[in-house]
């Protein structure tokens, strides 16, 4: 099937099965039954999944299908944000490195909406830097125990597993010594408390691990190989939100140029041109986003090229929430029931910051893309132990 | 639509760059910019003969090669990048606006390559005015050539490339098309974007090569986050200015309802984002980008120029407000 056409039966799906109704009470703080009713109908449809391979329970097609669907998503709002951290980070990394067991036992009913994943990297000395984590795995009878503290966890007040980075190892440079884990959010010591954000509701949590045990076979990679699983786990991060993917939509977003230009006086000639200012760059990174889906059919893979898109998808929320306050004017600070302006304005700084901020795309952009001469670090070859990080000691 | 190069098209691609880097490097671009009639006709007749780039979009049977606009734009964006000297921009206006109406006096000499054509843009300036051997003039649907005519060479600031003043006699009207008029005016939007695209990809190739050799308080310029991150800033608007260009070329082949729109949001993006980076290039190759010797002057001057050679930006983006019915 080419690409039109698929984007045509999508589309045709998309407005046959999502009428607003499956959307009731699906906020990010509840809803998650209909939410899951929803995914199972997704999963059905075999738009779920689509480009894990076939035996896991994916429909085994390209990047360029998925972003194709991503991208007709958008005009509709899709209740599938408790699954966007699964199918955007989780499943992949397990599809890329998780044991025949692991595959079997968890990638289907992650597709079909049975189970929601959370992902444990950050820790409050440890965003950017990542490798900086201090949670603690250690060997114990039958596994591992855990101990430490992760934070910004998105769906993990309704999370039945976790992908989780550990340290387990501090005689060796910080990233020689991490391994990731699946964790049961449900084992005994596993503790989830929201955390308030700016903008008044609980996006995240925190989670704190007091000697949770971990048995053996969740063990993804190597040990001491966390590093780069968790890069694995981070390029999918970057992909999927750049193109939407898990997402959902938002439909009629009101701060964007469709909603804009009719609240707005276009009459006004600085309006208009801000306005048009609004559309270009919209128009510019929709067509990128466009132009890596296509070469994603044609085999070119977009790589650390993700992460440009990312950027510009951060930029252009900043951009386009900060515009529509500033052009709505005074009345654009009183919430509205339906998330005006106040409610973007406030929810935007999360795009630049999520997923890495925009100052690390910038290094990854440089780094992978231009090929740029790497920042001396120090923190490379000394031993975790005698590293100065954040948020106490490090051993 | 389609925003990736077919095989043919990178193949087409690989053959103008290496052709423009053995016969018109920087160095060969300096001394035909000096050169009394401004470029170098060996190029030319190797341009037009071997590679055929003359008639490139011209149809067969006046003949051209036939290709479309996304073979234009691909062409284009290495003779930008290359910033060849003379009037291959020229020529191609010309080529683009006797194709839309069907001449068929001038168009087998422009394929030829034994024609130089221009178009008057704004009734009296001309790209490669006084070396064309026709200048056609719009006057709102109608089209005239005209061989002779008053033609005063301009000293401007792209030396790359020259313009006339000119003041034109009567000429002989060759058509009278509102729409055809219209299609050409979006079409020469999308080659001068093509152009752009290059410019901009050779500015950052050249800062992002030297940020990798050049060497400040101990190390590589490339490595100071104050430098990475303008360029990767830089590479985010070559992503989306190349997306732009393959998009308005695709419209101007296949898609003539989407054209005016593509066009002007070519011109409204690509002409600020061209400059942009040319700029940065200059700067952050600090105090040597300054010099009459380094090449990175030569960028910047051709991204201006070119910024506004088919009007001011605020032109593109009120016409883009009216398409969008703002």
């Amino acid at each position: 099937m080419d690409l039109d056409e698929y984007r045509l039966r999508a589309r045709a799906w998309l407005e046959a099965n999502v009428t607003g109704a499956e959307v009731e009470g699906a906020s990010d703080t509840g809803g998650v039954t209909a939410a899951k009713t929803f995914m199972a109908r997704l999963y059905d449809a075999g738009y779920s999944g689509i480009t894990w391979p076939r035996e896991w329970g994916g429909q085994g097609l390209t990047q360029a299908e998925e972003r194709v669907f991503a991208g007709e998503a958008k005009d509709f709002t899709l209740p599938t944000y408790v699954f966007s951290i699964g199918l955007g980070m989780c499943g992949p990394t397990l599809v890329d490195l998780g044991t025949p067991e692991q595959k079997a036992r968890h990638l289907r009913p992650l597709l079909r909406g049975e189970e929601i994943w959370c992902q444990l990297f950050s820790e409050p000395g440890a965003g950017s830097d990542v490798a900086a984590l201090q949670t603690r795995a250690t060997p114990a009878e039958d596994g591992w125990v855990v101990n430490g503290q992760k934070v910004w966890t998105s769906v993990a007040q309704h999370a039945s597993f976790g992908l989780l980075l550990t340290r387990t190892d501090v005689d060796v440079p910080k990233h020689k010594g991490l391994s990731m884990f699946i964790v049961d959010m449900r084992a005994p010591g596993v503790t989830v408390r929201p955390l308030r954000d700016m903008t008044g509701r609980s996006h995240f949590n925190e989670i704190f691990f007091d000697d949770v045990h971990i048995p053996a076979e969740n063990l993804i990679g190597q040990v001491n190989d966390g590093w780069s699983c968790a890069v694995t786990t981070l390029l999918h991060e970057r992909l999927s939100i750049s193109s939407g993917v898990g997402m959902g939509g938002q439909k009629d977003n009101p701060v964007a140029f469709e909603s804009l230009r009719h609240t707005v006086d276009t009459a006004d000639p600085v309006v208009k041109d801000q306005l048009v200012e609004l559309y270009i760059r919209s128009r510019a990174l929709a067509l990128f986003n466009q132009r890596l889906s296509q070469e994603t059919k044609a085999g070119i893979f977009p790589g650390a090229r993700g992460s440009a898109a990312k950027l510009l998808l951060a930029e252009l929320t900043m951009f386009q929430a900060d515009l529509a306050t500033s052009l709505v004017g005074p009345e654009a600070v009183a919430y509205e029931d339906d998330g005006g302006p106040a409610e973007s304005i406030a929810l935007a700084p999360a795009m630049s910051l999520g997923g890495g901020t925009n100052e690390i795309m910038r290094n990854i952009v440089g780094d992978r893309v231009l090929n740029l001469p790497p920042e001396p670090r120090m923190d490379k070859s000394v031993p975790f132990r005698d590293l100065k990080v954040s948020g106490g000691s490090s051993a | 639509m389609k925003l990736v190069l077919t095989e043919d098209q990178r193949e087409l691609r690989g053959a103008v760059r290496s052709f423009l880097a053995s016969v018109s490097p920087l160095s060969a671009v300096r001394r035909a910019a000096e050169s009394g009639i401004g470029h170098d006709p060996e190029v030319y007749r190797r341009l037009n003969g071997e590679l055929g780039l003359a008639g490139l979009i011209i149809p067969e049977e006046y003949g051209g090669a036939g290709a479309g606009y996304a073979e234009l734009a691909v062409v284009l964006e290495e003779t930008g990048a290359a910033l060849l000297p003379g009037p291959f921009l020229a020529t191609t206006f010309a080529a683009i606006l006797l194709t839309e109406v069907a001449d068929k006096e001038l168009l087998p000499g422009i394929a030829a390559g034994t024609t130089v054509a221009t178009v008057a843009l704004d009734g009296d300036r001309a790209l490669n005015g006084v070396e064309a051997d026709v200048i056609l003039a719009i006057d709102g649907a109608r089209v005239r050539a005209v061989r002779g005519g008053d033609r005063t060479p301009l000293t401007t600031l792209d030396p790359t490339r020259r313009q006339a003043r000119v003041e034109l006699g009567p000429g002989e009207e060759i058509a009278s098309s509102e729409a055809a008029v219209a299609r050409a005016r979006d079409l020469f939007a999308v080659a001068v974007a093509a152009e752009q695209l290059g410019v901009l990809r050779a500015s950052l190739d050249a800062i992002v090569a030297y940020a990798k050799v050049r060497v400040t308080f101990g190390r590589l310029i490339g490595s100071y986050q104050g430098v990475k991150h303008r360029l990767a800033d830089m590479h985010c608007k070559l992503e989306q200015a190349e997306s732009i260009v393959r998009h308005a070329a695709w419209a101007a082949d296949e898609a003539p309802g989407e054209l005016p729109m593509a066009a002007a949001l070519a011109q409204a993006y690509v002409g600020r984002a061209c400059f942009e980076v040319a700029r940065d290039n200059l700067l952050l190759h600090g105090g040597i980008g300054f010099t009459w010797e380094h090449d990175a002057h030569l960028y910047y001057k051709r991204a201006k120029a070119d910024e506004v050679l088919l009007g001011p930006s605020r032109t593109h983006r009120a016409r883009l407000a009216e398409l969008l019915e703002l």
